[in-house]
């Protein structure tokens, strides 16, 4: 199927490839060849680079040096990489990563087809005929997030297998998931390779004892490849009995034979009293969901007690429950014989707990964060110094004292983890899941400071893990299976009971009893048409795949419908509080008369101002001192002083002065009250004005060409009876249009990037512009249906009328949207995470959108940086479209040149977005 | 006593995570440097650096004369434009005010004949159309007096008004603006960083990991607010030393001690306001939303972008609850006004009273986020 028509003999073949993360060196050189037609398996813990391996063969990471040929093409190539698209399947690794756990087990299929070219009736046969063979096709209106580990797997295998893919790639696929799922799993991948013996598959594992299944074995430790052949070969090599202690052996570490524990028997105290943990009917709802089912045990102190069950059993929040982090829906639990209290805070210093994720603080060193967290438990200068000279050594921590948390590898970050659990000795230790991802020798290391822990100096010990041989380390170990303890013994008691061999095979048989298998896989539909070949349109563009992007973003945000609301509503509420809030009329300026006078002409006079409706009132001033204080406290913003001879003056028809002082802390508000007061003064002396008598001879003025030479007359357009909300009200969607869908943009990329949806991005033949554009569009439609509701609310609540084209501004709209979501694109290439989308979406937008857009201020009075940065900021061009129309009446060709700008927006922006958009992670 | 060590240590963390994090240094340096610089020198007064326009159909020494009085800082350098230009560049919102002199104006003011130039203005910016009118309008009188009688003033009048601005007897605006525009910057960055120090706590699960330790909520909020706090306010008085006092030249009146506590006072504020969105939302989206919801209205209607008392009163009511307002009406105090602390004690006990609500609000909702979470 290659260029030249010969068929390949490898389906990837990797030359010198290295791969570096920052500092750390993931892959140091690797030289690999995989056969084709073969079921291959890579071995090791996390963080050996398998998965940076698979990402690079898949082509979802992009090739940092070395080569990499995949399907008999070489990776660097994007043009190879469009083509391969659609032979390859890439499944990576945790539980559904790739899925839309919104969007149900149908959508998520039919996305998948569609982004990989399938007509409809194609789509609808190869989801019922996958549906049917993994037993999924019962739940086909489940939304993905509701399944469980192993049918979350399942229904990954589906979409990977939804284009009859030449080569499967699945990393880790079984980790986390429950034993029984987990040997139907493989059962349907040996069912699918009977079928198609052509297709090749690389799957990773970090369980050893699943090696033994693959044919030939690739192990990795610490970015390099160890050995390659089958499981018996590696054995042989290693003169070893399992795959786990051949790998053991193969990096040069102890021999396979598990160590004798320093110390077994367990400490055990005849006057022990209450049990160190006991729960009794433990239950916990969430909603309709049951997560924890009546669960009860009792815990001796100085024991190893495990709970062994897949993810999402129910362990994480029955250890929550005991530690007080989230109530009981039902049922007790009791600590030393004590009830569990969330507010006893001396409680909580009995107990260490170690969470599930790192959940240490990664900014902080070594010792910093062993020093924070004796000292939150009160330990003191002095024995915080001390049980940090005992357990850094304990726990061999020397080395990264002065590291930072988050650049340690992860077998000494889970020995941190342990260390800041017990540093303040307590009497129980809570571990959930505290050696996922840890090697096996770290492993072992880890496990014998439990027991250390446990059987010398008396600490009870609760573990959970999905680890069988971590379950048989344990003294007595409770089997979880959906939120229930199916059995609880010691390990060998239960394997005893069964008449089984190993633990696995005790769980399994415990699980069958509880509950009955799911309907059996019907494994013949897996045959595909002979004649069927894949869908081989490798067209650079697709109609077809953007608008699965839409859709499927479409549903996303429909299922989500907060995110709408508060926009829409959002965005009403602050248009209808800004519109009345926001009032360029100065009105009742407080202002206050000193009338150092006190005769008939000076109150004629104030009176001028006291019946102004832009004045308000407040009691006279009586001295200079009062002026000031008055003045300086903000109470006043205009004093208007009369002078002591004032009257006189008038009287006898001489100047007199009045001195108005004004407060000039608001240069805006100042300058707007200087205006009226002169206007007021003006108005006092007009005669027409004049009631008082008194004022009379100042009406008459002396010098007979007092008028003014020349005459202006101001024609106030577009808004003649100089009102605010018109000059406002239009004023406001602008800002809101923009500010809203560019957060709700960039967040949505970023989410994607944080979550790990982009894969499908990466190993489908999804181009750039299908992505984004197909994203975008989503997010366009919301602005214009928000823009909708704005013009309405402009219109009805505000009374503002649109006196010019509708046409003109519904353009604008759509431009400015496009423009608005563009940005949010931009910003989203900017960044890895919500957070800082969320951050430089809203920091760099809300000035220039807020202050130079001319929302107050014209553009054309802006100076320098500001009036280049409102120039270059789309707001300022729809402001003058959404002011044009709703209050100058503008139509299209008025508008032309503000629409031509803004249109220039949308695509430059969206473009620079597709630009920076990488088809490969780095 | 321990409340109190556990505060310690806790907010030695918190600063540690904000410093560390060198997206948020350069944020804060951004909002404290560059864009108070931006907002405070590069938007202008009311009536400032205005677009004008001059249609001079009579072309002599006196509409010349006239077309050179307007000019900065009111207005533009005016530009001459043809009567068919006029409708156009005001459509396109280039040009604020049109100004145009008949045939013969010249001549028919020498005749005391009064003729009448004419004023296009675009009345969508309300207050800048008023007072740019009644400024032409000043420009245009005293000119004229000015080539009649070779002295620009008046025949004296029998009663004379003498106008002076106190605290900025030039009415210099980047003053203000640079009041405002730091406001800006502390209310939207203490709000953002509070916030979401708290929801990226709940994120990373780190929470838990203080939950089960003996602490109260009480303790790990404060010390949030605290720190972000100490965060803000160390950039805040470095902007105020260097970039308001030296590069913008804005002269404090009051008292600098009392001007850095009552900010104090109003960022604690802010960050139980930060608090309170961090603790509401359930995702950074819904966060950020939040935040725009909040930062809009704090920034628009605090008085920095319009006075409070031309503020319909149902709206005046609610900008009560905005603690921004108060700190504005302080901060305007003490910079301009000299107040000392006898005068804006009034607007510290608000913001106090305000940010104590705020605190206990998230405080409520985070015991009650941590009883639901699971």
């Amino acid at each position: 199927m290659n260029a030249t028509g010969t068929p390949e003999l490898m389906a990837a073949r990797l030359t010198g490839v290295k791969h570096r993360y920052g500092k750390v060196q993931a892959l140091k050189g690797v030289t690999l060849d995989l056969p084709v037609g073969k079921m291959v398996g890579l071995i090791g813990p996390d963080g050996v680079g398998k998965s940076t391996l698979m990402g690079l063969i898949a082509g979802a990471k992009r090739l940092q040096w070395g080569d990499v040929e995949t399907l008999g093409g070489d990776m660097a190539s994007a043009r190879h990489r469009a083509d391969v698209g659609q032979r390859i399947a890439f499944m990576p690794q945790g539980l559904g990563r790739n899925l839309y756990h919104d969007l149900s087990l149908q959508e998520n299929l039919d996305f998948f087809g569609k982004l990989f070219g399938l007509g409809k009736a194609e789509r609808a046969a190869q989801i019922s005929r996958l549906t049917r063979a993994t037993g999924l096709a019962p739940f086909m209106d489940r939304p993905a997030g509701k399944l469980s580990g192993g049918m979350k797997q399942k229904l990954g295998l589906c979409a990977s297998l939804i284009h009859d893919p030449d080569f499967l790639l699945l990393d880790e696929p079984t980790t986390g998931v429950d034993p029984l799922s987990r040997r139907q799993f493989w059962d349907l991948i040996d069912a699918i390779r009977a079928d198609r013996p052509e297709m090749s598959v690389l799957v990773s594992t970090a369980y050893m004892e699943e090696a033994a299944r693959f044919g030939h074995l690739v192990a990795m430790d610490a970015g390099t490849i160890l050995a390659t052949g089958s499981p018996a070969e590696l054995m042989e090599r290693t003169e070893t009995g399992t795959v786990e202690a051949a790998y053991v052996a193969l990096l040069g570490g102890k021999s396979g034979a598990a160590p004798e524990p320093a110390y077994t028997a367990p400490a055990k105290d005849a006057d022990a009293g209450p049990p160190a943990i006991r729960a009794r009917n433990l239950t916990k709802r969430f909603g309709d969901f049951t997560a924890v089912d009546s669960v009860s045990f009792e815990i001796a102190r100085g024991e190893i007690f495990g709970f062994l069950g897949s993810n999402g059993c129910g362990k994480t929040t029955t250890m929550k429950m005991l530690t007080g982090l989230t109530p009981a829906t039902e049922g007790e639990a009791w600590i030393f014989g004590k009830p569990v209290d969330a507010q006893n805070l001396d409680a909580r210093r009995r107990v260490g707990f170690m969470s599930q994720s790192f959940s240490l603080y990664g900014e902080l060193t070594v010792r910093e964060n062993l020093v924070l967290h004796a000292r939150l438990f009160h330990l003191g200068a002095e024995l915080t110094a001390e049980r940090m000279g005992e357990l850094v050594p304990r726990f061999g921590l020397e080395p990264y004292l002065d590291q930072g948390a988050a650049s340690l590898p992860l077998g000494v970050r889970q020995r941190l983890s342990l260390a800041v659990a017990v540093i303040h000795a307590p009497d129980i230790l809570i571990l959930d899941e505290p050696t996922s991802g840890v090697d096996p020798q770290a492993r072992d290391a880890f496990w014998d400071m439990l027991l250390e822990l446990a059987h010398r100096d008396g600490v009870t010990i609760f573990i959970s893990t999905h680890f069988m041989d971590e379950g048989m380390r344990c003294d007595r170990i409770s089997l979880m299976h959906a939120g229930k303890v199916l059995v609880s013994d010691a390990p060998k008691a239960l394997i005893a009971g069964r008449g089984v061999e190993t633990l696995e095979d005790a769980f399994i048989a415990y699980m069958i009893d509880a509950q009955p298998p799911e309907a059996p896989a019907d494994e013949g539909l897996l045959a595909v048409d002979a004649g069927k070949a894949h869908s081989t349109s490798s067209s650079r563009f697709s109609l077809q795949r953007l608008l699965a992007f839409t859709t499927r973003e479409a549903m996303q945000v429909r299922r989500d419908p907060v995110r709408l609301v508060f926009s829409f509503v959002g965005s009403a509420l602050l248009l209808l509080i800004m519109s009345f809030g926001i009032s360029q009329e100065v009105r009742n300026i407080p202002f206050a008369a000193f009338d150092l006078d006190q005769s008939p002409e000076s109150r004629a006079y104030l009176s001028g101002f006291e019946e102004s409706v832009w004045f308000s009132q407040r009691p006279a001033i009586s001295d200079n001192e009062e002026l000031n204080r008055r003045m300086a406290s903000g109470e006043l913003a205009l004093a208007i002083q009369i002078p002591p001879d004032f009257g006189r003056s008038v009287r006898r028809g001489e100047t007199a002065e009045v001195s108005a002082l004004i407060d000039g802390s608001d240069t805006n508000r100042a300058g707007t009250v200087e205006s009226y007061v002169a206007g007021a003064h003006a108005n006092v002396l007009s005669s027409d004005a004049l009631s008082n008598l008194a004022l009379r001879t100042l009406a008459t003025p002396r010098a007979p060409d007092a008028a003014p030479p020349a005459q202006l007359i101001p024609r106030f357009h577009y808004n003649p009876a100089m009102e605010s909300l018109p000059a406002i009200g239009p004023s406001i969607p602008p800002l809101l249009l923009l500010l809203f869908p560019a957060i709700l943009m960039a967040v949505s990329v970023a989410r994607e990037k944080e979550i790990g949806t982009i894969t499908n991005f990466y190993v489908t033949p999804t181009n750039r512009v299908e992505f984004l554009i197909g994203k975008q569009l989503v997010y366009i439609g919301i602005t214009l249906l928000n823009f909708v509701i704005l013009t309405a609310l402009v219109v009805t609540v505000l009374g503002v009328p649109l006196k010019g084209d509708p046409v003109a501004l519904v353009l604008g709209a759509l431009l400015y949207a496009v423009a608005a979501t563009g940005y949010g694109l931009v910003v989203s290439m900017l960044t890895k995470t919500q957070v800082t989308a969320v951050f430089a979406a809203a920091i760099l937008s809300v000035m220039p959108t807020l202050q130079f857009s001319g929302m107050i201020t014209p553009v054309s009075s802006l100076e320098g940086a500001a009036r280049i940065m409102g120039t270059f900021w789309p707001t300022t061009w729809y402001m003058g479209i959404s002011v044009g129309t709703f209050t100058k009446g503008l139509g299209l060709s008025e508008l032309s040149g503000h629409l031509l700008r803004l249109a220039a927006f949308g695509p430059v922006l969206t473009l620079l977005a597709v630009l920076a958009l990488r088809k490969q992670e780095t | 006593m321990q409340r109190l060590t556990n505060i310690f240590w806790l907010m030695g963390k918190e600063l540690k995570s904000v410093l560390g994090d060198p997206v948020m240094v350069i944020l804060i340096m951004w909002s404290f440097v560059v864009a108070v610089m931006l907002e405070a020198s590069g938007a202008g007064d009311t009536v400032y650096n205005a677009a004008i326009a001059v249609l001079d159909e009579d072309s002599s020494a006196l509409t010349r004369q006239l077309t050179d009085a307007l000019g900065p800082p009111w207005f533009q350098p005016p530009v001459l434009v043809t009567p068919d230009q006029v409708a156009l560049r005001m459509d396109a919102g280039e040009i604020m005010f049109v100004l145009s002199f008949p045939p013969g104006f010249e001549a028919d003011v020498i005749a005391g004949l009064m003729p009448a130039a004419q004023l296009e203005v675009d009345a969508t910016a309300v207050s800048q159309a008023q007072l740019g009118t009644d400024y032409i309008t000043n420009i245009l009188t005293t000119e004229t007096r000015a080539f009649l009688s070779g002295s620009p003033d008046a025949p004296e009048a029998a009663l004379r008004l003498e106008l002076r601005r106190a605290f900025n007897p030039n009415g210099n605006p980047v003053w203000f603006k640079a009041v405002s525009s730091l406001l800006n910057q502390l209310s939207l960055l203490t709000i953002a960083l509070t916030g979401a120090a708290m929801l990226r706590e709940r994120e990373q699960g780190t929470i838990e990991h203080l939950m089960v330790m003996p602490l109260t909520p009480f303790e790990i909020a404060v010390s949030k607010v605290l720190a972000n706090v100490v965060v803000v306010l160390a950039a805040f008085t470095l902007s105020l030393l260097f970039v308001v006092q030296q590069v913008l030249q804005v002269p404090v009146a009051g008292s600098v001690p009392l001007l850095l506590a009552g900010t104090a006072v109003y960022l604690a504020a802010a960050a139980a306001i930060g608090m309170f969105l961090g603790t509401m939302a359930r995702s950074m989206a819904q966060f950020a939303l939040l935040v725009i919801m909040v930062i809009i209205p704090i920034i628009m209607l605090s008085g920095g972008m319009g006075a409070i008392e031309s503020q319909p009163d149902l709206v005046q009511r609610m900008t009560m609850a905005l603690p921004s307002r108060h700190f504005l009406a302080f901060a305007k105090a003490v910079v301009f006004r000299g107040a000392g602390p006898g005068a804006v004690w009034i607007e510290l006990s608000l913001m106090a009273g305000l940010g104590l609500s705020f605190f206990a609000a998230s405080l409520f909702l985070f015991r009650r986020s941590m009883s639901v979470s699971g």
